[in-house]
Parts: C-alpha cells; sequence; structure tokens
C-alpha cells in the first residue's frame, strides 16, 4: 500500500484586542470577576440591535492585508443559528459566503478567507473534570460574550503535523507584529483548530476529514495532529474507513475523544443578518490599513535570506523578532564594509543571546559597540573567545569603548610573531607527548586536546586557527 | 368647552403651550379614559402620582428596580422633557417598545413579568419631546397577527362593535386611539400591523419609510420589515408624532431618518399629483363595501384635482406567499433568544438544558408564534434555503422593482387598506390562510420598504350583513417613493379634509362614546 500522506488545514481564532466588544460598547476584559462587562446588548435582551465596532473593521483589514487576502469591496454579516446557553441571542453574527477578507497567502500556505465574528461567552462546568458531561451545573460568564474575532481559514496545504505548527507560529508572529491581538494561546486570545485527513501519497483527491479541537499550544497542535494522523494510518491500514467527526483532543493524556459526528452536525439555517449593513471599507481605511503594516515576518524572512545571504534558520529567528531584527539591522549598518551580514546575525543570534541570557540585568549593548567588537573579532584583533569576554562586558554597560575594554583586559589577540604564543605552544605539547604521538601518527581529533591547554594558558586572547598551525608546524606535520 | 379629550394632539400641545389648558388636566383625563378601558387595549397603565408625574407603579405591581437611576441609555423611567412639541401629551405605546422598568411583554406570556433595563429610542424621542407614556397597548403575540387574538393576555375588542375583532397586530393601539382611550399611540408594522388595525377601527396609521425611525427596543419580529409608527385620529397628528420620532440613531445600523425632517401638512388640494391605482386591483378578493368605499374616494380624488392612472404591479399578488417565507424566517432567528436562561420565564429547570428550552418555548409561546417558528426554521433549513428564503427574496425584489417603475409614472399608489371592515372575533382564527390575506394590501409595501398612510375612508356593512346593519370604518392606503413622507402627509391631508371622515361619523364615533357594545 502506498504512503499515507498528510493533508491539514488550519481554523485559526484570532481574538481582536479592541477597546470595546464587536456589536456593543462593553469593554473587553480577560480574568475579571464574571458577567461585569455586560448590557442589554451582549445579553441579548429583547430589542437590542448590534452596531459594527469600526476598530474591528479596521483590525480585520490589517490581517487581511497581511495575508495577502482580495479585500472584498462590500462583506456582509450572517446569523449563524444555535441553541447554547454561550450564544445569549441563539445566533453568532459571522460572516458567510461574503467575507470581508478573501483568498491570499502566508508563506506556502494559500489562505481561504478571513471573516469577522462574535465569541460565545464562556461556560463553567461545575464538578471534577471541568466538562460538560457529569457536571452537576454550568454556570454562564457574558463577559466574553461579543468579543470580536477574526477566523482565519487555510486550504489544506499543510503535510505534517511539524509543519502545522511552524507555520501557525508565523501566522501568530505575523497577527502579533500587526499588534490587533495579544495571541495569547493559553489565555484563547489565538486558538487553532486543524482539519487532518489523509491520502495515499501523490493522489490529489482529499480524504475524509476530522477537526481537531482545544489544542491550546503549539506544542499541543503539534502531538494532537500526531496522534490523529496516527489514529487515521492505523484505521486505514486495518481497512477501516475514517468517520468525519469533530474531536476533543486532551494533552493530558493525549486522548482525542468524539464531540459530534457527522449526524449530529448542526444545521446553522445561515441568513443575511437583516440588522447591518454591508461593511464597505472606503478608500480611506483601506489606504490607512495598508499604510499601518509593519514589514512582516515572511516579507523580512525572505529579504534576509535574499539580500543579506542569511540561511532559513538565522532568517527565521530574526523575522521572528521584530525588536531583534531592528537592533541586527542596526549592527550591520554600523559594521559597515567591516563584516557580513552572516557573521552580524551569527553574533546577533548567538553569542549576544547566550550573553543577555547569563544575567537578569543583562540589555542589548549599542549597535555601534557591538559592531566594533564584530570588526575586531574579523580583523583578529581580539579572539572569538576574547571577543566573548568583551561582550560579556558589553552588556553590562551598553555604550563602553571595545578598544579600552580589550585593552584593560588584556584581552588582545596574541599573533604569531612575538614568540610568546609559539613558547606556550611547544610547553604544551611537551607537557602531553601521548596527544602528540597520536596527532604524528595520524588522529587528527587528538590535537583538541593541546589546544585546550594553550587556549587555558592564553585565557582565549589566542586564536584557535592559528594555534592549530603553530601545533602542526612544530609537530613538523 | 369640548372635552378634553376631544382635541387631536397638536390641539391640546398648542394649548398647553399657550397655558389655554392645564398639562395636569390633559393627562389626568387620558389616565382616567385609560384607566376606564374596556376594550382590553392595556396591558399597563400609568397611574398619576400627583406631582404632574405619572406613577409608575402601575396597576398591583411593586416599584421597578433601580427605578430613578440614570443609565447609558436614558434616565430610569423615561422622564418627560418639560418643553417641546408633545410636552405634557401622553401616548399610549405599544408593548413591543422596551420602556425601562415598566412591564414589556410583546404580547407573549413568554415575557410576563419581564421589566427591561433600557428605553426604545422611539419611546426616548416622544418623552425628550415632552410625552408620557400612558401606558402599555397590547397586541399580537410578538406582533404575529391580524386581529389581535394571537395576544397572551387576551384578545381586544374594536370599539365600534365589541363582538369584533379591531385588527393586528398593533389592535391595542388601534383600539385605544379609536376608543378614546388615548389621543395617539405607537405601533409597529411588518406586513401590516399599523394600517390594518387604523382601517378596521376608523383612525389613521402609518408605516413610515424602513429606517426612517429606530428599531433599538423595538422587539423585533422580522428585522428587515419592522418599522415603527403613529396610529393617531388625524393626519396632522401623525406627521407631528413622525417628525418627532423619526432620525438616525447610532443604535441602529439600518436607520437613516428623513431628510429635512417633517413638517404638519397644510396641502388642501391634489392638483397636479398623480395617483396609481394597479390594474391587479379589478380582481382582487374584495368586500363590495369596501370596493364602493374605494371608488368614491378615488372619485375625490379626481374632484381635488388629482389624476388617476392604472399602473401595474404584477408581482404584488406573490407578496404574501414571500412574506410568509421571509417574516417567519427572521422570525425563527429573533424568537431563538427566548430560551428561559437569562430573563422572562422558564419551565422545566430540573431536566437537561433541552429539555429547559423546549418546556420553556413550548409551555409559553403561542400557537400562531410555534406555527411561525416553524415555518421559518424550515425555509432556512439547508438544502431549501435556495426554494424558500432565496426565492422570496427574489420575489421581494421583483416587487420593489414594480414599485419603482410604477413611481416613474405616478407620485402615489393606492389601495383598499384591508380586503373588508372588522370581523368577528374568532372568525378567522381557525383558518390562518384567510387571516394572511388580510395583509394583502398592505404586504407589497412592507417588502419594498416605502412609506403607507391608512386613512379612514368611509363606512360600509360587513359583506353577507343586511343592507341596515351598522356599518364599520373603511380605511384607504395611499403609499409612496422610499422617504417621500412629507409629500405622502401633505397628500393625505388633502384627501382627509375632502372625506371629511370623523365630522361625518360625528357623535357616532366610538372616541365621542359611540360604541355599539
Amino acid at each position: 500500500m502506498a504512503e499515507l500522506e498528510a493533508v491539514i488545514g488550519l481554523e485559526i481564532h484570532v481574538q481582536l484586542a479592541t477597546r470595546t466588544k464587536m456589536f456593543c460598547g462593553c469593554e473587553l476584559s480577560f480574568g475579571d470577576e464574571p458577567n461585569v462587562h455586560t448590557c442589554p446588548i451582549c445579553l441579548a435582551h429583547p430589542g437590542v440591535l448590534p452596531v459594527p465596532n469600526e476598530e474591528a473593521i479596521r483590525f480585520a483589514l490589517k490581517i487581511g492585508m497581511a495575508l495577502g487576502c482580495e479585500i472584498a469591496p462590500r462583506s456582509i454579516f450572517h446569523r449563524k443559528n444555535y441553541f447554547y446557553p454561550d450564544n445569549p441571542k441563539a445566533y453568532q453574527i459571522s460572516q458567510y459566503d461574503v467575507p470581508i477578507c478573501g483568498e491570499g497567502k502566508l508563506g506556502d500556505i494559500r489562505i481561504t478567507r478571513a471573516h469577522l465574528e462574535e465569541d460565545a461567552a464562556k461556560t463553567v462546568h461545575v464538578g471534577s473534570s471541568g466538562r460538560i458531561a457529569g457536571s452537576s451545573a454550568s454556570l454562564v460568564d457574558f463577559n466574553r460574550a461579543g468579543t470580536p474575532l477574526v477566523e482565519i481559514v487555510t486550504e489544506p496545504d499543510l503535510r505534517g503535523a511539524a509543519e502545522a505548527a511552524e507555520w501557525a507560529r508565523l501566522l501568530r508572529e505575523t497577527v502579533r507584529q500587526l499588534g490587533v491581538s495579544d495571541v495569547n494561546m493559553e489565555e484563547g486570545s489565538l486558538r487553532v483548530d486543524a482539519n487532518v485527513s489523509v491520502r495515499p501519497a501523490g493522489s490529489t483527491e482529499l480524504g475524509t476529514k476530522t477537526e481537531l479541537k482545544n489544542m491550546n499550544s503549539f506544542r499541543f497542535l503539534q502531538r494532537g495532529i500526531e496522534a490523529e494522523l496516527e489514529r487515521q494510518r492505523d484505521i486505514i491500514g486495518a481497512g477501516g474507513t475514517v468517520e468525519q467527526e469533530t474531536l476533543h483532543f486532551d494533552p493530558t493524556s493525549g486522548d482525542l475523544t468524539s464531540l459530534r459526528s457527522k449526524e449530529e452536525a448542526h444545521d446553522y439555517r445561515y441568513f443575511p443578518e437583516p440588522d447591518l449593513v454591508a461593511i464597505a471599507p472606503t478608500e480611506t481605511m483601506l489606504e490607512e490599513a495598508r499604510a499601518s503594516l509593519p514589514e512582516l515576518p515572511a516579507e523580512r524572512m525572505a529579504r534576509y535570506e535574499s539580500e543579506l545571504g542569511l540561511d532559513e534558520a538565522q532568517a527565521r529567528l530574526l523575522a521572528g523578532d521584530p525588536e531583534g531584527a531592528e537592533y541586527f539591522e542596526a549592527v550591520v549598518a554600523a559594521v559597515g564594509d567591516a563584516a557580513g551580514p552572516r557573521v552580524v546575525a551569527n553574533w546577533v543570534t548567538g553569542d549576544l543571546t547566550a550573553a543577555l541570557r547569563a544575567s537578569d540585568d543583562a540589555e542589548r549593548p549599542e549597535a555601534q559597540p557591538l559592531a566594533d567588537l564584530i570588526a575586531a573579532v574579523v580583523a583578529k584583533q581580539v579572539s572569538h573567545a576574547g571577543g566573548k569576554q568583551v561582550l560579556a562586558i558589553l552588556v553590562a554597560d551598553r555604550d563602553a569603548d571595545v578598544a579600552e575594554v580589550i585593552e584593560r583586559e588584556g584581552l588582545a589577540q596574541m599573533g604569531g610573531d612575538d614568540g610568546e604564543l609559539a613558547g606556550i605552544v611547544a610547553a604544551a605539547i611537551e607537557g602531553d607527548p601521548a596527544a602528540a604521538e597520536q596527532i604524528r601518527s595520524g588522529n587528527g581529533k587528538a590535537i583538541g586536546a593541546i589546544v585546550g591547554v594553550v587556549m587555558r594558558e592564553t585565557k582565549g586572547r589566542a586564536d584557535g586557527g592559528e594555534v592549530n598551525r603553530l601545533i602542526r608546524e612544530q609537530l613538523g606535520l | 368647552m369640548a372635552e378634553l379629550t376631544d382635541l387631536t394632539v397638536a390641539e391640546a400641545a398648542a394649548k398647553i403651550a399657550a397655558g389655554e389648558i392645564s398639562a395636569d388636566e390633559y393627562g389626568d383625563a387620558w389616565r382616567a379614559a385609560a384607566a376606564a378601558d374596556e376594550l382590553n387595549a392595556y396591558l399597563w397603565t400609568a397611574e398619576h402620582g400627583g406631582e404632574g408625574e405619572p406613577d409608575w407603579t402601575g396597576a398591583g405591581e411593586s416599584a421597578p428596580e433601580g427605578e430613578g437611576e440614570s443609565t447609558p441609555y436614558g434616565a430610569n423611567p423615561p422622564a418627560p422633557a418639560d418643553s417641546g412639541p408633545l410636552a405634557g401629551v401622553p401616548i399610549a405605546i405599544k408593548d413591543i417598545f422596551t420602556t425601562q422598568g415598566i412591564p414589556t411583554t410583546a404580547g407573549s406570556r413568554i415575557l410576563e413579568g419581564y421589566r427591561p433595563p433600557y428605553t426604545a429610542t422611539a419611546v426616548n424621542k416622544l418623552t425628550a419631546a415632552g410625552a408620557l407614556v400612558l401606558g402599555k397597548t397590547n397586541m399580537d403575540e410578538f406582533a404575529m397577527g391580524s386581529s389581535n387574538e394571537n395576544s397572551g393576555y387576551g384578545p381586544v375588542l374594536n370599539p365600534w362593535d365589541r363582538g369584533r375583532v379591531p385588527g393586528g397586530s398593533s389592535g391595542g393601539s388601534a383600539a385605544a386611539v379609536a376608543g378614546g382611550l388615548a389621543p395617539a399611540a405607537l405601533g409597529t408594522d411588518t406586513g401590516g400591523s399599523i394600517r390594518q388595525p387604523a382601517s378596521l377601527c376608523g383612525i389613521v396609521g402609518l408605516k413610515p419609510t424602513y429606517g426612517a425611525i429606530s428599531r433599538f427596543g423595538m422587539i423585533a419580529f422580522a428585522s428587515s420589515l419592522d418599522q415603527c409608527g403613529p396610529l393617531t385620529r388625524d393626519v396632522t397628528d401623525a406627521a407631528l408624532l413622525l417628525g418627532v420620532m423619526q432620525g438616525k440613531d447610532p443604535r441602529d445600523s439600518t436607520s437613516v431618518g428623513i431628510e429635512g425632517g417633517i413638517e404638519l401638512p397644510s396641502r388642501e388640494d391634489l392638483a397636479g399629483l398623480r395617483f396609481g391605482v394597479p390594474r391587479e386591483l379589478g380582481e382582487a378578493a374584495l368586500d363590495p363595501g369596501v370596493r364602493a368605499v374605494f371608488e368614491a374616494t378615488v372619485a375625490r380624488i379626481e374632484e381635488l384635482g388629482g389624476e388617476i392612472a392604472e399602473i401595474a404591479l404584477p408581482n404584488a399578488e406573490h407578496g404574501i406567499s414571500a412574506y410568509y417565507v421571509i417574516a417567519p424566517a427572521e422570525a425563527s432567528s429573533n424568537l431563538a433568544r427566548y430560551d428561559g436562561v437569562r430573563y422572562g420565564k422558564r419551565a422545566g429547570g430540573d431536566g437537561d438544558l433541552i429539555e429547559m428550552y423546549e418546556a420553556t418555548r413550548s409551555e409559553y409561546f403561542g400557537a400562531e408564534v410555534k406555527r411561525r417558528i416553524m415555518l421559518g426554521t424550515y425555509a432556512l433549513s439547508s438544502g431549501y434555503y435556495d426554494a424558500y428564503y432565496g426565492q422570496a427574496q427574489k420575489v421581494r425584489t421583483r416587487i420593489s422593482q414594480d414599485f419603482g417603475a410604477a413611481f416613474g409614472e405616478v407620485d402615489f399608489v393606492i389601495t383598499p387598506t384591508s380586503p373588508s371592515v372588522a370581523f368577528g372575533l374568532g372568525e378567522k382564527t381557525a383558518d390562518p390562510m384567510s387571516m394572511y390575506l388580510n395583509d394583502f394590501f398592505t404586504v407589497p409595501m412592507s417588502l419594498a420598504g416605502i412609506p403607507a398612510i391608512a386613512i379612514p375612508a368611509g363606512l360600509a356593512a360587513p359583506e353577507g350583513a343586511g343592507a341596515d346593519a351598522p356599518k364599520l370604518p373603511v380605511g384607504f392606503q395611499i403609499a409612496a417613493p422610499a422617504f417621500a413622507e412629507q409629500k405622502l402627509l401633505e397628500a393625505a391631508h388633502a384627501l382627509e379634509g375632502a372625506l371629511g371622515f370623523a365630522a361625518a361619523v360625528g357623535d357616532d364615533a366610538p372616541w365621542k362614546g359611540g360604541s355599539r357594545g
């Protein structure tokens, strides 16, 4: 039997960080006392009407543009009808066939649509499990009811659990950089559901999909998808067929339990919301949204790879951290021709990150001192190891003078000319004849022991390459 | 001096403003009249509090919670302004409008005991203009009905003949005005719910353009059709109330208001105006007495200089069918919030959730409401949407286009308001279809969203009754293009003057105590 390929699409709910709810003036909140941010509108009293939140529309436009979506000149709201206590009107105002944002793309993954809707209230089931089954009562907190959401739906373009989690991270970073959401998975301001199916590799048809819910971290998202892919492969491997259903992933046990089957699926009886008029963004609104877009991770990553020659991992790391990326670019500018962007990237993502982690008080140095340091290392005025020692001082004293620090700390690199280093190397060879013999007899790895002694003796002031050269020279190799 | 309650709203407001009559005495006269309601027109009435302010406690009700508190939606209770075009005028409010702290049921048992935490914009506009809330009027449950027999609180009686219905759904409002229990009333019209009861009760009823008056606080039946409007003794009062209530409301995205506002009408002739009579009217099912009054009114229009032309509304005959898909579809969604969870009545709370929903809705919704929820749910169901809701929306568009074409040729479209005079209580309750056909002439304008006014045009004996049977009022409907209310009111005012209905009825009018109980 052909290998079964994973086919995954994601549905992402992003809670917008607007000041007020989607259709009323209640403030958004998280963690407040229950039912304090409510009014007749979000409690669905008789006679109330929704009025759309303009800020939410602006945020949705920004998300749509960041995902390269086509923006609908006129989009409309629909009612999605279903009974549940967390849904006070017994319909959710959402968008259906004409969403505000149409087709787009983020990275290699196609976006089907992104639309505006309102969040449900929160139900708390009283009882041990925290789930409705077996609970003695359910309490409803309407603080969240009516919070603006943008739902982003992808095409089934993802081919693995890790890829799905990786792409979801990129999406979160993109939305975070727009400043339109807290995108916190644990608090539920970012919620990712996955549609998972498998098919014989090479096939273009789609298998029966299941929908996975409740994965409140990227790790759980990946684990949930992995578990579901395994389940589906097992079923098909045993000659069975996958049933269309909605599954709940329990991250503690790793279990998947069925929430509802296809037969139990709701008929939402969508119809155009008669209480609202169409959303028709003005040219000014579109222009403002466009102008407010920062350079987003995917674009920045592409630019770092193509223009600065960074490798993919470095580019992704920097692009995912806009502040770090700005800093990186400032150091690249300050260092000028003295070092290439890849070298700068190595310092910023590697040694600097490590130095910052080493102490709570550590801060990024100014761009110029770091640029000076990188230039000194490249020019072999200071060894890489010595450079790290200088950096440890720079993160505590952000605008220290690099040349002065090198001088003060005696870190100026030992050259091969003055004989001092050659002497230390000779002593080290003498101190470990066994290693010297191994090196002579062709065991290149044995050189490390002698290099280590030299580095210790020189307190890192020696250049590793030069030490290697001297050892081999003195051993007559 | 004539009775205070004989004055129209415009007359009374002018006399109060001029100091000729006391607002207190005027208000007391109406409160006394409302308290003497024998028609079941009111579900709640204000009592006099002694300080020129009504007592909001109502009959046998305890004081509302939070009374006197100021809220983002206005004061509780809605306090009348000291001055304004309606200063001192009490107005009856259909129980479909929310009134903070005052019981509001929309005629349904499911909202029995419900006191809204906010007041409807239309009511706030009236009180801001100085009006007082006189009482809340009975109605068909959630405005679904044409006879007021679908009220959860018993039917309203027609003041002209208490064995007959007042029409619906604004039957309590119409009966209150016609029966001398209120100087004017608010109603709502979804497919004829202002115009038809106005017609059956011999008063004026105006359904403005959709969007002219805010729907905020108007309990929704069919959101794309519902519109608030006045029921009054004459066209001038209708203009006065419309002028006060119209306007864009930031709380209603679909409201737009009427550009330039509304002035009291003064026109007394119809010269240069063209009135279109639908060609299809000839074959419409219509009582002979109603047809005779319609034809006499057309002749009167010509005498006033108006020109009569034939127009075509070829799709209007499908209006009722489209209406009875669209309105129930929207209603099925609008009424889903009455689930027993947050407010109103709850039944069967001991079992599980679904059981509670079902028990609550089964017990407290009436038969007609249930019928329409089922119709609407079906029409929106997956697989049926295109055949029903989608198709009905197409018919609706066609009807709008028909009116658009007609208004290219004429200024107004005229029809009878209702195919018959008031019918007997219980006469049509067993046959929903014949009940629905009451709205045959009013539904097309609702679907098109255009304004239409019903004015009393004469009297006719019920079909099949003897020639000397007591005669009942017949309404005449004039429809105009969207937002052409001023022009509509001017024409209606001119015609009203020429018809002289109130003068012709004289002391036989129920508002003069002429009920044939």
